[in-house]
């Protein structure tokens, strides 16, 4: 078998990695498994490994480097540093990272603690979307009395939250809205997969 | 409070004792925080590094925990101090290489530590003897629930919390225990283990999270994934996977004392001729030399009031703490291999003498002659 990167050399280096459920191998040589840093043990090895080959194929993707619009970092940066300029190029390159970081990580959604500040607005947005999919679903399947009862539901939670966020000192985060909160309905058929209901920390 | 002050005692998680703490040296919680609106330290402007430093460092001393404190600013440390901190896993190298804009704050015993401006906006850990990452946690954790009231941290609703580094974004949180392995070592098993742990998503590195090679016969082993699980889950399997190694180190250790005790007597033997006797001896033979005589104090060979003289050895004979009493220039490293030798002679001529011979175990009398294979 020869060596994922270089094509050339016989690979001795095996890595194996399931993430979400789905098993990825890498094989590697000696030469490049170095070069890779999968036998350093400084670097995290497979995520870094992971991270350079995805890295690279968003790239690709993306040749014209984006911007993020609050900072000013651009995707080149990005490449270069391994590092982001501010919180909100999770959203600028939201599109790039999404990959990356499933392979990187255990799961693409955070599961563990929240700040005391925020919980009560994060749960709400969940439960926001579970509510949007499920009015989706009840108006195709032509179920209105549910339907009606849902956009009820959806009115008095989005209500709160605007209440909330009018009372609360300093702006709201900005990319509540971009990723969790779906303001149309085509947009909330998206968000039945991706939120599940999580623990409290 | 002077950072001499510190510097002068030995931290908690080195003088201190803990579950395990024969083959666990320490555990360690580090969380990754960054303020909400404010670009990461890599991108941001010095001005507005300055700002997020006086923000953060004003809400961590003011902290309960921390009202005996040590706080500087990394450009008033001089870069022996800067290397005394990172020899006791106090601030990261890459904090260390910070100037204007970056601090630290530490509390007395050295168990919680804060970095401003590394690679995130803070950076706080908490470090104690033995396996107790349980604990850890639960310290740091209260810490970082104490700082949300004055900080506002930045956190994405599916992402959680934000990092310069994606790697680190979820929990923001790396949990590690630095374990002595030196059975699985001689009997060629550690890379066994490091590759399967490597495989389950965890991370085994060196002394220092640098180079291949670990000295001492010290790793380092921690969570290499932060989001999608919750912290406790990420510390639960963490906890089950040291326990493991925990395990086969003891059975490695029993299996060279009824197999090789010889061989293992030799290298203990040895390690202390050579400590009692060099002149000169780099960082890296001292550790692994010393790696040797832990692991004779753990079988009953050095009497046991040796242990913690044994433990600060590992810490005192790396190079900055070597020279930390000195005001004088830095040292060459030849200078600093023969004044570790000498320190190495004096602490173990206090110590009582060793007997050897006398090792506390019955060999079974099948395998008396396996030791003349070496």
């Amino acid at each position: 078998m020869f060596c994922d990167v270089c094509k050339s050399k016989e690979a001795t280096v095996f890595l194996t990695q399931i993430v979400e459920g789905k098993m990825q191998k890498v094989n590697l040589c000696e030469g490049c498994s170095k070069e890779k840093g999968v036998n350093d043990p400084t670097g995290f090895a497979l995520a870094d490994l992971l991270l350079g080959l995805g890295a690279a194929q968003e790239i690709e993707k993306n040749p014209v480097g984006i911007r993020c619009p609050v900072c000013g970092f651009s995707q080149a940066d990005f490449k270069k540093t391994g590092r982001l300029g501010c919180s909100a190029c999770y959203d600028a390159f939201a599109e790039g990272l999404s990959g990356m970081l499933k392979n990187m990580h255990r799961g693409s959604v955070h599961t563990g603690k929240v700040p005391a500040k925020l919980a009560s607005a994060r749960r709400r947005s969940q439960e926001l979307a579970v509510l949007q999919a499920g009015l989706v679903k009840a108006v195709k399947e032509e179920l209105f009395e549910e339907a009606a009862t849902l956009r009820d539901k959806i009115r008095v939670l989005e209500l709160e939250s605007e209440q909330e966020s009018s009372t609360a000192a300093g702006e709201p985060v900005p990319m509540n809205r971009i990723t969790s909160l779906p303001q149309s309905l085509p947009a909330a058929e998206e968000a039945v997969s991706a939120p599940k209901p999580r623990k409290k920390p | 409070m002077k950072l001499s002050g510190i510097i002068a005692n030995t931290g908690e998680w080195l003088s201190g004792s803990g579950p395990h703490d024969q083959i666990v040296v320490s555990s360690r919680v580090r969380l990754a925080r960054n303020l909400k609106g404010k670009p990461f330290p890599g991108w941001a402007k010095k001005a507005e590094r300055i700002a997020v430093l006086e923000e953060v460092r004003g809400a961590v001393e003011q902290l309960p925990e921390m009202k005996e404190s040590f706080s500087e600013k990394l450009e008033d440390l001089s870069p022996l101090e800067k290397q005394v901190l990172v020899e006791r896993h106090l601030i990261s190298r890459e904090h260390a290489a910070k100037g204007a804009g970056s601090a630290v704050v530490m509390n007395t015993a050295q168990t919680l530590s804060f970095m401003i401006n590394e690679e995130d906006h803070l950076r706080m850990q908490a470090i104690r003897a033995g396996l107790q990452l349980d604990e850890v946690f639960a310290m740091i954790n209260q810490t970082d629930t104490e700082l949300e009231d004055s900080l506002d941290f930045a956190f994405h609703n599916d992402l959680g919390y934000l990092t310069a580094c994606p790697t680190n974004v979820g929990t923001g949180m790396r949990a590690s225990a630095m374990l002595h392995l030196p059975g699985l070592v001689m009997s060629e098993q550690v890379n066994k283990i490091i590759n399967s742990v490597n495989k389950i998503g965890l991370a085994v590195r060196g002394l220092h999270g640098e180079g291949t090679e670990a000295m001492g016969n010290l790793f380092q082993v921690s969570n290499q994934t932060t989001l999608g699980e919750a912290e406790e889950e990420i510390i639960g399997r963490l906890n089950k996977v040291i326990h493991q190694i925990l395990e086969h180190e003891q059975n490695a250790r029993q299996i060279l004392l009824q197999q090789r005790a010889e061989t293992l007597l030799d290298q203990i033997g040895r390690a202390y001729g050579i400590l009692c006797h060099a002149h000169s001896i780099t960082s890296k033979e001292a550790l692994n030399l010393l790696s040797f005589i832990k692991m004779g104090v753990d079988l009953g060979l050095f009497p046991s009031q040796s242990r913690l003289q044994v433990d600060e050895l590992f810490i005192e004979t790396q190079p900055a703490h070597l020279q930390k009493g000195l005001q004088a220039v830095k040292l060459g490293s030849e200078e600093r291999d023969s004044l570790r030798a000498a320190l190495i002679r004096a602490k173990l001529k206090q110590m009582q003498e060793p007997e050897i011979g006398k090792i506390p175990i019955t060999p079974p009398t099948s395998n008396t002659t396996t030791s003349e294979e070496s």
